[in-house]
């Protein structure tokens, strides 16, 4: 069926910020969906309130609303815009649940646009836990025994029906949030009641447990003719019980004969044709371990993180595809864009295997619980690709940049087997090294399968590693055994590890065997058709289809890896960016890059893409092959920056800043010899590597102090002390993890922080705009209020920002991109950070003044000046708009995580709020962030000694807009004493009821609880806000933020201005 | 153990030697199945060739005796990337490496099979050698490879003589189907294999009698006949044209087989007389090229052939389309089609080659592709249930079957519940 003529201008909605359980796979999809229906002559409008996102830039999408993603905004955008049709199966379940709140309430209908491609209809059918369970008892298919209660009580008697352990699965979520396994009653009620809260309609799925079956995932696709496929399918090595976003996946499935593959095949497509699905689908099956017994788990009628995943392992756009079938179009109409001249109306045909590993957060939460559960946790994934199971999984391990790179790197060696035995029960984001570790101390794989469930293949796959590890502890460096552990991708430099060699050694010993990484081609189809798409990856041995053509200059452009906390999809964002200037400017392209999630890593954003891993190693194999002219690094985050002097060795030219000024700005005894040249003043510091020179430098400047490692990204390490025993408790920590670079303790300042991105060609720099904290320092800028143009300095201290700024640009020879972090103390401007490179800030700041910043860095990178791209040098005009950016937290995925912030990034994305005035950009930017207030008009204050004073005027503010106040028993005093009326509660150790009574009521909608400073010695404060948190009551720990939320609550209540970003 | 392999252009791969020890030369093909390499290896269709897998894991879940296609392994040789040393499935009954040697099959290992691969693709299917000889002489051995052919193939996978494949009783007879399929483990390896309840179709073939020409039969035809109730007969390769109307079949099928379709003049001529019965007929794969041959079409090699599980095919008749299973080298000619004797049914998508063919004024379909799947998709078993109808409608049996069929309702309907309270309501 052609093209639907009737649909002309569509509105898709995107998933908002990056929370864990829906992160950048939705830019990509919703990206490459955008591209693939302009392709077809439709205007798009486009609302996403994440400015970080590729989708919300003015070239994917004709109008572009970065606004709070709320059905209000919807339907002000539905009526200003008038689209004809709407797409809401690109934006996770975000966007979903919208398009469906929208299709339900009828204003679709009453505005004239319709739901495109799956029906609502169906979407109720795939969601809703009954009617999915009805249907599908309808066709035949099976699922585990279940039942939807809507009250702890009836949890309970079902449950006590079926027998424990059951699975609860609450509706509409988010990455499973919510859920969990419950072994006994205690447990059912606790997760039953947690679930029934976040539960947007307050159901939840009470299921039989079918932990430890095979989980297999099939990705479909349908269209609205009938005619379905299946692109992939995924076995998760973690059998089910592990959320399949934090389960190690392979594809295609490993231990599944024929048999069983295409009996679960004819499952997932009897189930889309039922449900009538037109586009994409996820179907996840639960397949019993020792028969043909299974059970469908969950369908997700849209395109999902397994769908990205299922895109890059196989080739297949399944997003482009969904949004073409969208359109009317049906399978054998689409071209398959990698081949060029088959259909996309084939199922892709796999000659390599594929491994994801998901990238968890526990380096950042420390106190945070590593069990792995029903309930997503990890903020991103690597994927990697080879042609044996052992080469992908070190391939994928090493591009994890978690300080591993073989199965050895997690220490259990002083486990006994017994021990390791019984450790193996609880799922960890370790227990591959676990399992390795059990299989060196002669656990048999029968044990190992009966304690984890993990097929016996995957253990043995483990083992034939760790032989290999053996082989090369024990045995002789032949060539042969070198040729047969990089078959099996160990890095040159565990083999040195290994064998008592340094790793030139092992270079050079493979160089004189021949011994080096090809580069094959995924191309959809095993070979059997000629394609063009240049998409590597690597294996050792055989024939190389990757070719160095000559003509035009070449660049290479280094990726930003797996996102995590402090390193997000900004740098995708800058990557993408880069990638394309560098082609309009007669560049050919190559991106390095191994996250499955990313826009960079769709195989036509770049001239060529290597699905590999980043490290100097990997990258110089490719180095080799392609012998670029150049490098960029400063648009990859820390990532890239740490390959700066492996290139340069390898002989790559670094574009851009030189890689000796990048480390001026992070060598402390050198930036302070600038700082001194350029007369910028800083806080006073030093440069220590043991607790007793930091103590040293602390006593010596006067606590309190910041601590923190250089050569990091998202202030990971970073503390404030105010104690000696706190050094040594902060030291400990950071050096736990080997560090090749000093660590520094500066005086903590506390100011107002200022934030500048800016281009500076070498001569003259350009500040598109000053941007401002809203917390004080002390709290990590990326999990700051930002706001944008700074409102509250004045014309002397922008002056000497942008002043400052041109120094240090200068100072530095930066040619691209700088950020420099200062904090301003009445008219004094010190410098707390300078990053010659691309920073989080870089999205947001271009979209809201309208100055694409990292075109305009690249121009600059290859030789433009400003002047010459037409931009007048300096601090540009303020725009006409507030635009501030939110930080948004996950802290509910992970139990156990402090929330309290700090010097230490917690946030896992961001949304903007824009609007000609700051109190209502400010109410917007708390919009989309979720804080969505008053309900009860109840809230707590529980604040440190110190705050007391800060507090009761706060106190006052929230008495005044009609809130009652309950404080613990000092705020209460200090707040009653002034005036302002509060009601003391008890401490958690005093009698009930206290103040975790008063928070498990669900009466409250705020809690405000400011930790004593430095890591929190007081279990109380930990306990109220992670009860807060996990009750979804909101917690700030800022006064700051308190205020800036009560200024946005003082000014609420008026109808929102919408903001077409594409028009700025 | 080093192997070697010898294309016939003079290309040499070094491996590791798999499987039994013997050198052979047999016509390379590669195959992009990702899952059911048993399947593959026991389908007589590939006799005379030796597969290469271009999925480069292959032997992961062992050999499960029960997916075997016909009773022992057809190619002369098995070309893969990595055979794995332990396989992992509850059915397992043996390795690949065992199973092998076992059956004289020899092999070979760790090559670039995707090197191998875009050979093929861009030269055409080769013949070529595998041998363990390291002291090949290639002057001496590519002439050997010239000279192959595959030869009447057919005589030597066809049954010796013919027997009856009686209706299932349970669907559960013939292995998983999609559905729930309750499983008791502890049976199972006690080797009870108790029908498994599963979803049960309406048995729409009971009480029809269905000739099966054997050119190198995969079993999973006439199981998909036997499962819808049909009783099936499987006649020789040589069998006449006489011999098999002479039992009153109600249809008659032609299964694939092995090797180029002309060299099958005899057969070729008794389809003919076939042709000339009012007997309905469906034909997969070589008997669809014999049909087109007997009736004036022409065949010709294609360059390296379909063989695989995710080719798309159109039904022509509905416009919808199909993932396949596939494996041919042949294909009909649709430029020398006669549109008065037979028109194209079904086309591949990615190449436009004729995949079936519709006999004009005839109960007569024939399709290129593998409606019995294994290994490879199921979507395409609705043309057993379409050549089922065909014979139920051919009008001059209209009226006797009527009755058998309500019959046949009343008998063979299985309803079966499953724990979870699924209410297995049957569906044709």
């Amino acid at each position: 069926m052609p093209k639907n003529p009737n649909v002309k201008r569509v509105m898709v909605i995107g998933s908002g910020p990056i929370v864990i359980g829906q992160a950048a796979e939705f830019d990509y999809a919703g990206t490459q969906a955008c591209r693939s229906l302009k392709e077809e002559g439709v205007e798009v409008i486009l609302v996403n309130s994440n400015p970080a996102t590729i989708m919300t830039d003015r070239d994917i999408a004709d109008k572009v609303y970065i606004e709070p993603l709320t059905v209000q905004v919807l339907e002000q955008i539905i009526e200003k815009e008038k689209p004809d049709s709407i797409l809401p199966t690109l934006g996770g379940q975000a966007g979903l649940n919208l398009g469906m709140e929208l299709e339900e309430s009828g204003f679709l209908k009453s505005h004239g646009v319709t739901l495109l491609g799956t029906t609502a209809a169906t979407i109720r059918n795939a969601e809703g836990r009954q009617e999915f369970k009805d249907l599908m008892e309808r066709i035949g298919e099976p699922c585990a025994a279940s039942k939807v209660v809507e009250t702890v009580e009836e949890g309970v008697a079902f449950t006590e029906s079926i027998g424990y352990p059951v699975v609860l699965r609450p509706a509409y979520t988010l990455g499973g949030s919510g859920g969990g396994i419950a072994y006994n009653q205690l447990q059912l009620e606790e997760i039953l009641e947690n679930g029934l809260r976040l539960s947007r309609v307050g159901q939840v799925l009470v299921e039989r447990c079918i932990a430890g079956w095979k989980e297999i995932e099939y990705e479909v696709m349908r269209d609205s003719a009938g005619n379905c496929i299946t692109v992939c399918n995924m076995e998760n090595i973690d059998p089910v019980g592990v959320h399949t976003g934090d389960s190690i996946v392979v594809a295609p499935s490993q231990t599944l004969s024929d048999k069983e593959y295409q009996m679960l095949r004819s499952s997932a497509l009897n189930i889309i044709d039922e449900l009538k699905i037109t586009g994409g689908c996820n179907v996840q099956f639960a397949l019993h371990p020792t028969s043909f017994e299974y059970c469908v788990i969950e369908v997700n009628p849209r395109v999902s993180r397994s769908s990205a995943l299922a895109s890059k392992a196989t080739g297949y756009p399944i997003a482009k595809v969904a949004a073409k079938i969208a359109l009317g179009y049906t399978l054998d109409e689409i071209k398959n864009a990698i081949t060029q001249k088959t259909y996309a109306s084939f199922e892709p045909a796999l000659d390599y295997c594929v491994v994801k590993i998901p990238r968890l957060p526990f380096d950042k939460f420390i106190t945070a619980k590593r069990t792995l559960t029903t309930q997503m946790k990890a903020t991103g994934e690597v994927m990697s690709i080879c042609d044996s199971f052992e080469g992908a999984l070190m391939k994928a391990i090493r591009s994890l940049e978690q300080h591993v790179d073989c199965l050895l790197s997690y220490d259990f060696s002083g486990l006994s087997a017994e021990e390791l035995k019984d450790r193996l029960k609880v799922v960890d984001d370790r227990r591959i090294w676990m399992i390795a570790e059990a299989l060196r101390k002669g656990v048999s794989y029968e044990e190992i399968h009966a304690v984890t469930m993990v097929d016996v293949w995957f253990i043995d796959k483990i083992a034939v590693l760790v032989e290999m590890e053996e082989a090369l502890r024990t045995g002789e460096l032949t060539p042969e055994l070198l040729k047969e552990a990089k078959r099996m991708e160990f890095p040159d430099s565990v083999i040195a590890r290994l064998t008592h060699k340094n790793e030139e050694q092992i270079k050079a010993m493979r160089h004189e065997s021949g011994i080096r990484a090809v580069y094959k081609m995924v191309d959809t189809c095993a070979a059997e058709f000629a394609a063009s798409t240049p998409y590597y990856y690597s294996v050792y041995g055989g024939e190389c289809e990757a070719s160095s053509a000559g003509g035009r200059k070449k660049v290479l452009v280094l990726g930003s890896g797996p996102i995590r906390i402090g390193q997000g999809i900004e740098f995708d964002y800058c990557s993408v960016h880069a990638t394309w200037a560098f082609s309009r400017a007669g560049y050919e392209t190559i991106i390095i890059n191994n996250n499955p999630e990313t826009v960079s890593t769709d195989f036509d954003i770049a001239d060529k893409l290597y699905f590999e891993p980043l490290t100097p190693e990997d990258v110089e194999s490719i180095v080799n092959i392609e012998k670029p002219d150049g490098a960029v690094v400063q648009f990859g985050g820390q990532t890239a920056i740490k390959l700066t002097e492996s290139l340069m060795r390898m002989g790559v030219p670094i574009l851009g800043t030189r890689a000796e000024d990048v480390d001026a700005a992070e060598d402390r005894e050198l930036f302070d010899k600038i700082l001194e040249e350029t007369e910028i003043p800083r806080a006073a510091g030093g440069t220590v590597y043991t607790a007793e020179e930091a103590k040293a430098v602390a006593n010596r400047l006067g606590y309190p102090v910041l601590v923190r490692p250089s050569y990091v990204l998202g202030g990971q390490g970073m503390q404030i002390a105010i104690s000696d025993e706190e050094i040594e408790e902060f030291m400990a920590i950071i050096n736990r993890i080997a560090q090749d670079h000093p660590i520094l303790v500066d005086k903590y300042l506390q100011g107002k922080e200022i934030e500048v991105d800016a281009v500076c060609d070498g001569t003259d720099i350009l500040i598109p705009g000053i941007m401002e904290h809203i917390e004080r320092t002390g709290v990590h800028s990326g999990d700051s209020i930002s706001v944008y143009p700074a409102h509250t300095i004045g014309k002397l201290v922008k002056d000497k920002i942008a002043e400052y700024t041109r120094r240090l640009a200068k100072a530095l020879h930066v040619k691209g991109l700088i950020n420099i972090q200062f904090i301003a103390i009445g008219e004094d401007v010190y410098v707390i950070e300078v990053n010659p490179r691309s920073s989080r800030t870089v999205p947001y700041i271009s979209k809201v003044t309208g100055i694409p910043i990292v075109d305009l860095a690249t121009e600059v990178i290859l030789g433009k000046t400003i002047k010459q791209l037409g931009y007048e040098p300096g601090l540009q005009p303020e725009a006409r708009y507030y635009a501030i950016k939110m930080p948004v937290f996950s802290f509910e995925k992970i139990r156990g995580a402090e929330i309290s912030l700090g010097p230490e990034m917690k946030s896992t994305g961001e949304c903007l709020g824009i609007a000609q005035t700051f109190h209502e950009a400010l109410y917007k930017a708390f919009l989309g962030a979720g804080v969505n207030l008053p309900k009860h008009k109840n809230m707590i204050i529980t604040v440190k000694d110190a705050d007391k004073g800060e507090a009761i005027e706060i106190g006052r503010r929230f008495a005044r807009l009609g809130y009652t106040i309950y404080a613990t028993r000092s705020t209460a005093a200090a707040l009653n004493e002034a005036g302002v009326k509060a009601r003391k509660v008890n401490k958690i150790s005093q009698e009930s009821p206290t103040v975790m009574d008063l928070i498990l009521g669900h009466r409250i909608d705020l809690v405000i609880d400011t930790p004593t400073q430095g890591r929190d010695k007081s279990r109380d404060g930990f306990l109220i806000r992670r009860t807060a948190i996990e009750t979804g009551v909101n917690c700030l720990t800022s006064l700051d933020t308190a205020r800036a939320l009560l200024t946005s609550l003082e000014n609420a209540g008026q109808e929102l201005t919408l903001v077409d970003v594409a028009r700025l | 153990m080093k192997a070697f392999l010898i294309l016939e252009d003079g290309t040499v791969f070094e491996g590791k030697h798999i499987g039994a020890r013997r050198e052979i030369i047999s016509e390379i093909v590669f195959n992009t199945s990702m899952a059911g390499y048993l399947e593959v290896l026991t389908d007589p269709s590939y006799a005379g060739q030796a597969v290469c897998m271009t999925y480069p894991l292959i032997g992961n879940y062992g050999i499960c005796r029960d997916d075997m296609e016909s009773l022992r392994p057809w190619p002369d040789g098995f070309i893969v990337k990595e055979l794995s040393r332990v396989p992992s499935n509850f059915r397992c009954d043996m390795s690949i490496q065992q199973f092998l040697e076992e059956n004289g099959v020899p092999g070979i290992a760790g090559i670039d099979t995707r090197a191998l691969t875009k050979r093929l693709r861009e030269k055409g299917t080769m013949n070529g050698m595998i041998t363990t000889d390291r002291e090949y002489r290639l002057e001496e051995v590519l002439p050997k490879l010239k000279a192959y052919t595959t030869g009447k193939v057919v005589e030597k996978v066809t049954c010796r003589e013919k027997y009856t494949v009686k209706p299932s009783v349970a669907l559960g007879d013939n292995g998983p189907l999609s559905g729930a399929a309750r499983f008791d483990g502890e049976a199972y390896k006690k080797g009870i294999r108790e029908p498994r309840p599963t979803l049960v179709k309406a048995l729409s073939g009971a009480g029809l009698k269905v000739a099966l020409l054997d050119l190198g039969s995969k079993d999973n035809i006439a199981r998909s006949l036997a499962e819808r109730g049909c009783e099936v007969t499987v006649y020789p390769a040589w069998t006449t044209a006489e011999e098999i109307t002479a039992a009153g079949p109600d249809g008659i099928m032609l299964s694939n087989g092995p090797g180029d379709p002309k060299e099958c003049t005899d057969i070729i001529r008794e389809i003919r007389k076939l042709y000339d019965t009012d007997i309905p007929i469906f034909a997969i794969c070589l008997g669809h090229q014999l049909m087109a041959l007997a009736t004036g079409a022409d065949t010709y090699k294609m360059k390296y052939g379909h063989r695989g599980g995710n080719h798309p095919v159109k039904d022509l008749a509905t416009g919808r389309v199909y993932i396949s299973s596939q494996n041919h080298g042949y294909v009909v000619d649709m430029d020398k089609l006669d549109p008065k004797v037979a028109v194209p049914a079904f086309i591949n998508v990615n190449d436009g080659t004729n995949e079936g063919l519709s006999y004009t004024g005839k109960n007569i379909f024939t399709v290129q592709y593998h409606p019995e799947a294994c290994p490879g998709p199921q979507d395409s078993g609705y043309l057993f249930d379409r050549f089922i109808q065909m014979i139920r409608t051919s009008e001059a049996r209209e009226n006797h079957f009527v009755i058998r069929t309500s019959e046949a309702r009343e008998d063979h309907f299985v309803v079966e519940t499953s724990e979870a309270g699924k209410g297995g309501e049957s569906h044709a």
